[in-house]
């Protein structure tokens, strides 16, 4: 009988032994059952660890992940963001009806629809949930290039759900998500904003259903939305406002 | 170039690197910059070659260079472990947490071997291109990780203490 090697062995475990090896190992290990009694915990062990590691498959993609995109891409997007802003600048400033707000404006816009596109969500409401806040906070902080801090709004009735990262034309950006008892939801949307830093004063947008209150600080945009009126909304943009302008 | 080539990966890398690193948000990040990556490398990958095994070269050598800076070196258990364990019975459960735990003991370099081989089920002689060491290298790490592996699940008593505690 020819000698069989440990590769030999392992091949066989993971079904890499051709037929003809097959059936000499299986025949060398008829008579070293100390040897086919490692071979079955080593089966085994490839067993357990595909149980343990497969339903991490059939789990959801985080959007951040499938949002990775070539730098050509990420340039054309980009280009073509600041192609469209131009665009409607122009046509705005020729009715002079429109100051240097724009950035702003969208950024209130923006928040809108990544409110109404998240908050409604039942089963993924949120990529990084409250209980792991520690990390949301450390993870979007990193994607964001800035200390980020998700505010406490218990005084005002919403807990923290948790959060997910987005993007935009400016790169990426945080949601963090709250809910009252009731289950209404209020987001607040941190984007990284074009340009110079600078700072704004608080302002309103009522973006149809969704209020909006926003404000620039430095490089980065806040805007907190909700699907109320604009009075309850102030009562939390307050608190939030100045939690994060200490 | 098509983004599904790659998206479609993405589930499988998922996997490893949670395997490889256990936390899952470290994981995530190892995926992210994987993919930010191969996006970059793309025009170096051959078509009609295996993209995944590309993949998980570029996953390994990011991993390698990033574990210098203990970046993704996580040595606790997972804490959610995915949800088949959920629908396990509590025995199984607790099999599979020690599994997972003595992984989390393995030597970073024979976890990689284990992993691609038993769960991506990838060839002995793509492993060895992915993690760009020898064939006999990879012999060897597979051949002490099971070992340690069935030496420490063998005592499954002093395992299933800890446990319990």
């Amino acid at each position: 009988m020819k000698t069989v090697t440990e590769t030999d062995l392992h091949a066989y475990v993971d079904g890499a032994a051709g037929e003809g090896a097959r059936g000499d190992i299986e025949a060398w290990l008829a008579s070293h059952p100390e040897e086919a009694e490692r071979l079955r915990a080593y089966a085994e062990q490839n067993a357990m660890l595909r149980s343990l590691y497969n339903p991490i498959l059939d789990e959801p993609v985080p959007a951040a992940l499938l949002a990775v995109q070539p730098h050509a891409w990420r340039r054309y997007a980009v280009a073509a963001a600041i192609f469209a802003v131009g665009i409607a600048l122009g046509w705005l400033l020729r009715s002079e009806l429109v100051r240097p707000q724009m950035v702003p404006l969208s950024l209130a816009r923006q928040a809108a629809i990544a409110h109404v596109v998240y908050a409604p969500e039942v089963r993924h409401p949120v990529e990084v949930a409250a209980s792991e806040e520690d990390h949301l906070v450390r993870w979007l902080s990193k994607r964001l290039g800035t200390t980020l801090t998700a505010p406490k709004l218990s005084q005002v009735g919403y807990d923290l759900v948790g959060g997910r990262l987005l993007s935009n034309a400016q790169g990426p950006v945080a949601q963090f998500m709250y809910q009252d008892a009731r289950g209404q939801r209020l987001t607040l949307y941190v984007s990284r904003t074009r340009g110079e830093p600078r700072d704004t004063a608080f302002r309103f947008s009522q973006e149809d259903r969704v209020a909006v209150f926003y404000w620039v600080d430095g490089n980065f945009g806040y805007a907190l939305s909700g699907e109320m009126s604009k009075d309850q909304l102030l009562g939390v943009a307050d608190v939030v406002y100045a939690q994060l302008n200490p | 170039m098509d983004r599904r080539l790659i998206i479609e990966h993405i589930p499988r890398l998922r996997r490893y690197a949670r395997a490889l690193v256990g936390d899952r948000y470290v994981a995530d990040d190892l995926v992210q910059d994987t993919l930010e990556r191969a996006w970059n490398k793309f025009y170096l990958w051959r078509p009609g070659s295996d993209l995944r095994a590309w993949l998980f070269t570029i996953m390994h050598n990011v991993f390698v260079n990033q574990a210098r800076r203990r970046r993704y070196e996580i040595e606790q258990p997972m804490e959610d472990l995915p949800t088949v364990a959920v629908r396990a019975t509590q025995i199984e459960q607790l099999e599979l947490r020690d599994v997972d735990r003595v992984m989390r003991t393995l030597p970073s370099e024979q976890r990689e071997v284990v992993l691609l081989v038993a769960v991506e089920q990838l060839t002995y002689n793509e492993v060895s291109k992915a993690l760009d060491i020898p064939i006999g290298t990879v012999m060897s790490r597979l051949s002490r990780a099971r070992e340690r592996m069935r030496q420490v699940l063998g005592g499954q008593a002093v395992i299933s203490l800890k446990v319990v505690k």
